[in-house]
């Protein structure tokens, strides 16, 4: 078990370096001066020269990138173009919104697409089998602003039951901090229920079929620990899976919703950067959002291996 | 990093030799999109960029059948207009992933030293969110159609290099390319003539998947202001400036959203029909 952990550790690490290198090519591959491109078509050679000097792109790329690498692992991203501040101290002013709105999006799609999933297995081709494939179609297919303003036009501006746009730290009380994060929440989740029900009831399918659940049923077990305690568990690992890889899909809509809601978080930030062209801040938001996918499967990884002794064999 | 596991295959009921309806509802919503494109300045009412400032944020009327945005410009010709970039976009996209990630996917599966590098560097490549790789590189580049059109078709590369190699890795095992190899073919001919054709029908599919995301990706990046220029009409930039004006004419978001949802819902409804049609086994999506 030990040795397995320590094999998926070390997996991770060439995979972590690799991203960094993909990262740190993406700038210097650019067509023409990276400083050029950074400072924008008014800069004057001063400014250029700012910004080659304080990306140090006079350096060997071999140096240029021991040398960032390096920082990087003493905990130095280096500082913002435009701000002058530590990246890293950017990022977590920033960061606390988009986990909030991360874990509503994640405990929505818990709560609605694990029912929902099982109970379109269970009764397959039925009313609700039907309506939860349509719907994820449809979930796939509207772009995420879309349904954020379709949500503001009918809940906030409609109906005014939640305020348009804005955050409240939690901080300042668990129920503003709801009314404002629920509809971003929902917003952000709607793909991923899409994508966790339909994987929840292919898994819960083909789960059902098997011969275990067939002895469990001839026991005389009650048909809701048969289909929570046999099949679901049985029926995690795909679920888990389709969790950890949809996260990137998470990220994308974080970025989107931010922007629709005005909510002031990661993704906001990392477009803001992206339009003054601060690459260090870019550089570090990438990294850290890769990184903190990696991390994720990584957990979901060990965890299979927890939960099902079969896979540490293999 | 994980391998996803098999999902349930599909166990639809055999369809019988017509398609079924919503095969043809999608092939006539895309007919009728592919036609936009086509022939947009003979259905265009005006040019799409013609600003009439006496005209802003107009109602539907006869004459601005679906309205005018904040420049005076007619929203039903833009989004005619608006066609063009999306359809070009998504086929871009498509092609140019797959034009990079069949021969990548067929080397990693064929040249087993070849494959650890090039898998872990598809890792990397794939735990980076691809909106962000995509902004990233529009920020760093000249914003124009092509420079688009490659920063969405990067991150579509990964999953189309794991599709071949898995495609070729389950064909070598298959006799008859144990059988070729016996017989002494060439490795190059053994893979464009054995190898290759396994890999065609999840390809086409998977390619379906890509256009439909492709188009959703570019309008999330013109929506947020790193897309194609303004200049140029296109669904999301449209929305991108309809936005702006959302509580007081919000049918300047919603019908461009209506145009390229319909599409994007057609496609992945062609997409999955082709996938049942072609390649009842195929891993990934759900169904």
């Amino acid at each position: 078990m030990l040795y397995y952990l320590l094999r998926r550790l070390l997996m991770a690490v060439p995979v972590m370096f690799l991203i960094a290198l993909i990262v740190f090519m993406l700038l210097r591959l650019t067509p023409g001066d990276p400083a050029q491109a950074i400072a924008g078509d008014q800069a004057s050679p001063e400014q250029i020269a700012a910004i080659r000097d304080s990306l140090g792109l006079d350096a060997p790329l071999a140096t240029q990138f021991t040398t960032w690498i390096g920082n990087m692992l003493r905990g130095d991203f280096g500082h913002s173009l435009i701000s002058q501040r530590p990246v890293l101290e950017m990022i977590g002013q920033r960061i606390g919104p988009t986990l909030a709105l991360a874990t509503v999006a994640m405990v929505l799609t818990v709560v609605i697409s694990l029912p929902l999933g099982v109970v379109a297995a269970r009764r397959h081709g039925g009313l609700v089998d039907r309506l939860v494939m349509s719907l994820s179609v449809l979930g796939f297919s509207v772009p995420i602003f879309v349904i954020g303003y379709v949500l503001i036009g009918i809940f906030a501006v409609h109906l005014k039951w939640f305020p348009v746009q804005g955050y409240r730290p939690l901080a300042e009380g668990f129920w503003p901090f709801l009314h404002r994060i629920f509809l971003p929440g929902l917003a952000l989740s709607l793909i991923y229920i899409a994508l966790v029900s339909r994987m929840t009831r292919a898994a819960m399918l083909e789960v059902l079929r098997e011969d275990y659940i067939r002895t469990a049923r001839a026991k005389g077990l009650s048909e809701r620990v048969i289909l929570f305690r046999h099949a679901l568990r049985n029926a995690a690992i795909p679920i888990l899976t389709v969790v950890g890889t949809g996260f990137a899909m998470m990220i994308s809509g974080v970025v989107v919703t931010e922007t629709v809601f005005n909510v002031p978080g990661l993704g906001r930030l990392v477009v803001d950067a992206v339009l003054a062209r601060d690459y260090p801040l870019i550089q570090a938001i990438i990294l850290l959002t890769a990184g903190t996918y990696v991390v994720i499967n990584l957990l979901i990884d060990i965890s299979y291996a927890l939960t099902d002794p079969r896979i540490r064999y293999q | 990093m994980t391998t996803p596991l098999n999902p349930a295959l599909p166990r639809r009921r055999l369809a019988g030799n017509l398609p079924h309806w919503t095969v043809i509802l999608s092939l006539a919503i895309l007919a009728a999109a592919l036609a936009m494109a086509i022939l947009a300045p003979q259905l265009a009412n005006f040019e799409p960029t013609r600003i009439n400032a006496a005209m802003r944020l107009q109602p539907a009327s006869e004459t601005y059948w679906l309205g005018t945005d904040s420049f005076g410009r007619d929203l039903y010709s833009r989004i005619i207009h608006g066609a063009r970039v999306s359809l070009v976009v998504g086929a871009g996209v498509a092609a140019g992933a797959i034009l990079i990630g069949l021969p990548l996917g067929l080397l990693a599966g064929w040249f087993r030293g070849l494959d650890a590098v090039l898998m872990r560097l598809m890792d990397g490549m794939m735990a980076i969110p691809g909106i962000l790789l995509a902004i990233a590189i529009v920020a760093l580049t000249k914003a124009g159609l092509v420079t688009v059109i490659i920063a969405i078709m990067i991150p579509e590369i990964p999953q189309v290099v794991r599709l071949v190699r898995s495609r070729v890795l389950a064909a070598r095992a298959e006799p008859y390319v144990e059988a070729a190899q016996l017989l002494g073919t060439p490795a190059p001919r053994l893979i464009l003539r054995h190898l290759l054709p396994a890999t065609i029908a999840p390809l086409i599919v998977q390619a379906t998947y890509i256009y439909a995301s492709a188009i959703l990706t570019e309008a999330a990046l013109s929506f947020l202001g790193v897309g194609i220029g303004t200049e140029i009409p296109t669904w999301g930039n449209i929305m991108a400036e309809g936005r702006l004006y959302f509580a007081m004419r919000p049918w300047l978001v919603f019908w461009p959203a209506i145009v390229l949802s319909l599409c994007i819902l057609s496609i992945n409804l062609l997409g999955d029909a082709l996938r049942d049609r072609l390649d009842p086994k195929m891993k990934g999506r759900a169904d």
